[in-house]
């Protein structure tokens, strides 16, 4: 797929996001909006994966660990096939496939982990990528982690384990948006220097904008190049911008969660082209 | 069948009898791994980690990391161990015992030892009293408790082969008396070890072995006591205890951990809604521990055999 249309996509995706949190009257837009860049160059342009055997033994293994982001899994999901797209206007419903956190339990094709609880996913991860490793299998692991989640001790506990462990097939993504629910992560509780502590933790760090087509290519293909079994595990710390693509959300942390009128989504898809 | 041994011999630990029995099927079953918290020895896992270095994992003091690992290694098909004393296997990690793996239904086998008082001299932090508790309230989790270091292998040898979900199996530091000659174990099976009329003393864990020698207290002085087993907590198996309090009218419960939540709340709730009976818990009575050998602390705690006969001949007394 070329840049122009992984950017329409990302700018379906982020549509698809707002109108079914809209629908929900409730959920997390904000970060989802703001990986959608590069979430789309890893899900349609480097994820294998095949949406009509979700759990088709060689896929490489998408964990969100920031689990609140998932109507962009969801989005995602739908738009590959994985299930029907009518399933987003469900999002939050009772008895919905989509729960409003990723559910294993609820058998939502594609979710490979049950999330909400933060600083939950890159154990997980550590030990999906550990599981390949010992049966030789070629999967890689993406973890995606939100920058506040970098709070969490567990995410230190995991890192620290996956380099030593050697797990040269995990990929972290950072969602480095500087936004949590209370306020931004550098006056609440600062995650600074982010790129010094996942490098003391032994991780290959690979620092991009999260908007620039060229810098998420470059780090998604450095890390898909190397192939050591006993390599380290690599960490992209994608500079986001929470709300990218409406500008009434952008970059303010108050989109970290809350559903639009129906007059500002009515702006927001025509701004970002999608009707 | 089970059966019981005629003389008590030498106590064994239930951790020796996990550490022996697990390079076993770790031999027979390549899907086996285990994972410690820098607790190899203590948990006896070690064997397992000379014998098979490369599927054995000692993350470091990082529990609640090794408890999202495991889940991450069960959704992948593997068998984990995952060990390390009780109070860290349990109460540090809840929470991601609960979403990674209780909630995923993850086939996590959680063997936790130093369970309980018996942990002795290292005192109250680390005598966990409120672990089969917590495991006990999470939906998809199984609770295992065997009596000793023959039981105990029988439920490693189980948990080893397929399950659908996790498994938490409780051990201690200090030996037990063994009771078992062989033991045939079933998950969600409770035994009755000896038959009685007067009353039903529904034991776990080191207490069934306390339990079989209070009954023959109380038999010397005419008073008939069944002494049911109750090994797996969860699924409690409720046709033998209600089987078992039909026929006697009566229940005492006896636990090595807090009276609220653990075997005697299980039996309560049973019995209470299916066939209302007298029954009094024994337990430690909603406190912690504290430091002294494993022993004296059963002792200082109640929780001897003396004690057990003397609450089952108030319970007949009715003396509530």
């Amino acid at each position: 797929m070329d840049t122009n249309t992984l950017k329409k996509k990302a700018n379906k995706l982020r549509a698809d996001v707002l109108q079914a949190v809209t629908n929900a009257n409730s959920g997390h837009p904000g970060g989802a909006l703001g990986m959608a860049d590069v979430w789309s160059v890893l899900h349609y342009k480097y994820l294998n994966d095949r949406p009509d055997q979700p759990r088709w033994e060689d896929r490489d293994r998408f964990i969100l660990s920031n689990g609140h982001t998932c109507p962009l899994l969801y989005a995602v999901l739908a738009d590959k096939g994985y299930f029907d797209r009518e399933e987003l206007d469900h999002l939050r419903e009772l008895g919905a496939l989509l729960q409003g956190h990723p559910s294993t339990a609820k058998g939502t094709p594609g979710v490979e982990f049950s999330s909400g609880s933060l600083g939950h996913g890159l154990s997980f991860s550590a030990g999906v990528a550990l599981a390949g490793k010992l049966d030789g299998q070629k999967y890689k692991t993406y973890c995606s982690v939100s920058d506040a989640e970098c709070q969490e001790g567990q995410t230190w506990e995991a890192a620290g384990v996956a380099s030593h462990k050697k797990l040269g097939n995990l990929c972290a993504i950072v969602d480095y948006n500087d936004s949590q629910i209370d306020g931004k992560v550098s006056d609440i509780q600062d995650v600074a220097p982010i790129r010094d502590k996942w490098e003391s933790f032994g991780w290959s760090v690979i620092e991009i904008d999260g908007h620039d087509y060229d810098q998420i290519d470059g780090a998604l293909r450095q890390f898909n190049r190397s192939d050591d079994p006993d390599g380290i595990p690599t960490v992209i710390i994608s500079h986001n911008v929470i709300g990218k693509g409406v500008s009434f959300m952008e970059d303010d942390y108050k989109w970290h969660h809350g559903a639009l009128t129906p007059e500002q989504l009515e702006q927001a898809l025509s701004e970002l082209g999608v009707s | 069948m089970s059966t019981l041994v005629n003389q008590r011999g030498e106590k064994v630990k239930t951790r020796d009898a996990y550490g022996e029995v697990l390079p076993r099927i770790g031999e027979k079953d390549e899907d086996v791994v285990v994972l410690t918290a820098d607790l190899a020895g203590s948990t006896r896992t070690k064997y397992f980690a000379e014998e098979f270095p490369e599927r054995f994992f000692n993350v470091g003091i990082t529990e609640a990391n090794m408890m999202g690992m495991a889940a991450g290694l069960a959704m992948e098909g593997k068998k984990p161990f995952v060990s390390t004393f009780a109070i860290f296997a349990t109460g540090k990690p809840w929470e991601q015992i609960r979403q990674t793996i209780a909630y995923q239904s993850a086939p996590v086998r959680i063997v936790a030892t130093h369970a309980g008082l018996t942990v002795g001299e290292d005192g109250a932090s680390h005598q966990i009293l409120e672990d089969i508790s917590l495991m006990r309230v999470l939906p998809n989790m199984k609770v295992i408790v065997p009596a000793d270091s023959v039981q105990t292998k029988a439920v490693i040898e189980r948990v080893g082969k397929d399950l659908s979900g996790p498994v938490y199996v409780r051990l201690a530091r200090a030996g037990f008396p063994v009771v078992y000659e062989d033991c045939d174990f079933e998950i969600g099976k409770a035994e009755v070890l000896k038959q009685g009329s007067d009353l039903t003393i529904f034991a776990t864990g080191l207490m069934v072995a306390n339990s079989l020698d209070a009954a023959e207290e109380l038999e010397s002085q005419g008073v008939s006591a069944e002494v049911v087993n109750v090994s797996t907590i969860k699924p409690l198996d409720v046709d033998t205890v209600l089987g078992s309090v039909k026929k006697t009218g009566r229940a005492l419960t006896v636990e090595e951990h807090n009276v609220i939540g653990g075997l005697g709340s299980a039996i309560s709730e049973a019995v209470s809604e299916r066939h209302p009976v007298p029954l009094k818990r024994i337990g430690v009575e909603d406190r912690f521990g504290e430091s002294g050998s494993a022993y004296e602390l059963i002792d200082h705690f109640g929780l001897t055999a003396d004690r057990i006969a003397e609450e089952g001949e108030s319970l007949l007394d009715g003396e509530l």
